[in-house]
């Protein structure tokens, strides 16, 4: 039914993935300035930031709007959902802006001889971020269950790269100051990811009802639901 | 709806209610137990059968000659429609207050309170008094009327008409107390007054409330029974019904796409 509120859900669905776009180009961006040493790129990410921290505000306002009317079920869980999902489209902005500054520091520096492999820790945290955006677009819970393990890859990644680059600062000390910026730069893709795992629990949440935070099984619905 | 049967926690075990109005069926074979000492909202769209069964909870259904009853009703062990047991004792047990106040306009307040207590025989002015005080309490009606007992029931507020049929239900000291949409005549202050009322009140009482207003039987209510068609779709947890139900259903009613 095309009734008001529905189309007031239907305008957070919209905003919500448009923030969503914004902050994977965000993190796109953020990346190729990294690896391209392109300053210029580094600023400009940085600059958009704003772009994606006034979706929060908005998305928040509209929130708020839709909880006044009090929708129930499933549209109680979408408003909320979206809250929160707004909230982890902002970090993963904020974590693009963290690679542009390390991006925008280490290309006024000379390039570290190191094959770290970001662009495929980058490729996977994004891969899981868009995966978790089509399961809540498509209102795939199981889809965004199975995007949850895929998290520990990452986390694994990150912790052979951070070896990589601690041996790294050992035998050149010189290097400290670049590798520490590569460090975080890599930490922040890590938190990228994170925020995707979050965004495919809170999709599990919004179309089986089932809060799958801070639980031992992930991958299992516990019985169908209405929900969606 | 599957209900274990002798819950001890039920103050009113419903088991195949079915209740009919000629040939038609207005509530077909519910089984649901109510909570004792907790509120039970009942919510539905319109001619769904919740009114009928919460009249069917006190026999008030009975005064419509073609209705008659299916199954059982027991409060707390006591079977209400036993041939041995009458309607009148039974209300006295079950009180009911209506969506519309309905104050008897020739009494004053003192005397709406202690009507139910007058018919029952009570005569000592000192406990219809004693009682009257603490029913007003009871309904937060007291402060308001305490300095004009003897004032016309209908000179109050529409709000406080509604508290004083309250505290008229409550002075016979029922051990259930039905209502049905007790608030929906009234402003949003004099609402909310209602339903800080039912809430303090279920530390005493059992209350099952019908209602059309979702967010009153969310605000107000512990558990929440579902009703379509004469059938109780799903009944559970307030919380539950209203963020998560179980049946598509409700989630199509409490969502606003039917009803």
């Amino acid at each position: 039914m095309d009734n008001h509120f529905e189309m007031g859900l239907d305008a957070l669905r919209q905003k919500l993935l448009t923030m969503a776009s914004h902050a994977e180009t965000a993190v796109n961006q953020s990346l190729q300035a990294l690896v391209q040493r392109d300053h210029d790129l580094a600023l400009r990410v940085k600059e958009n930031d704003r772009v994606i921290d006034q979706f929060e505000v908005e998305i928040d306002d509209l929130v708020i709007q839709l909880l006044t009317k009090a929708p129930l079920a499933s549209n109680l869980r979408l408003v909320t959902v979206a809250m929160k999902i707004s909230q982890n489209l902002e970090r993963v902005g904020d974590e693009a802006s963290k690679i542009a500054k390390r991006a925008r520091d280490l290309s006024q520096e000379p390039p570290v001889k190191l094959n770290l492999d970001l662009p495929l820790m980058a490729g996977m945290a994004l891969a899981m971020l868009k995966s978790s955006l089509d399961a809540f677009v498509n209102k795939d819970p199981i889809a965004a269950r199975a995007i949850i393990p895929r998290d520990k890859e990452v986390d694994a990644l990150n912790k052979q790269i951070h070896e990589i680059l601690a041996q790294h600062m050992v035998a050149h000390p010189d290097t400290i100051g670049r590798c520490l910026n590569w460090m975080v730069a890599c930490k922040s893709l890590e938190r990228i990811a994170d925020h995707a795992k979050n965004v495919a629990e809170e999709v599990v949440y919004l179309y089986e009802a089932q809060d799958i935070r801070h639980t031992a099984n992930k991958s299992q619905p516990a019985s169908p639901e209405a929900g969606a | 709806m599957a209900t274990e049967p002798n819950n001890p926690t039920a103050a009113l075990t419903v088991r195949g209610l079915t209740v009919f109005f000629g040939d038609r069926a207005a509530v077909k074979n519910v089984s649901i137990d109510i909570t004792a000492k907790a509120v039970t909202a009942i919510i539905g769209p319109s001619g769904c059968g919740k009114s009928t069964f919460l009249r069917a909870l006190n026999r008030m259904h009975e005064l419509n000659p073609d209705a008659r009853m299916e199954g059982q009703i027991h409060l707390f062990g006591d079977d209400i429609y036993s041939r041995t047991v009458e309607s009148v004792t039974v209300r006295r047990r079950i009180g009911m207050v209506f969506q519309k106040s309905n104050p008897f306009p020739t009494m004053s307040i003192f005397e709406n309170v202690t009507v139910g207590l007058r018919l029952n025989g009570l005569r000592d002015r000192k406990i219809l008094a004693e009682r009257t005080e603490e029913s007003l309490h009871m309904a937060a009606l007291w402060d308001e009327v305490k300095d004009r007992l003897n004032a016309p029931a209908v000179s109050l507020s529409g709000g406080q008409q509604q508290r004083l049929c309250i505290a008229r239900a409550l002075a016979v000291q029922p051990e259930v107390l039905l209502m049905d949409e007790p608030a929906s005549a009234l402003d949003p202050l004099a609402t909310a007054k209602i339903e800080d009322l039912i809430v303090a009140l279920k530390k005493d009482y059992t209350i099952v409330i019908v209602t059309h207003n979702m967010q009153q039987a969310a605000r107000a209510s512990d558990f929440t029974a579902f009703f379509y068609l004469g059938e109780l779709v799903e009944f559970g947890p307030t919380t539950k019904i209203f963020t998560s139900p179980a049946q598509k259903r409700t989630e199509d009613y409490v969502t606003g796409r039917f009803g």
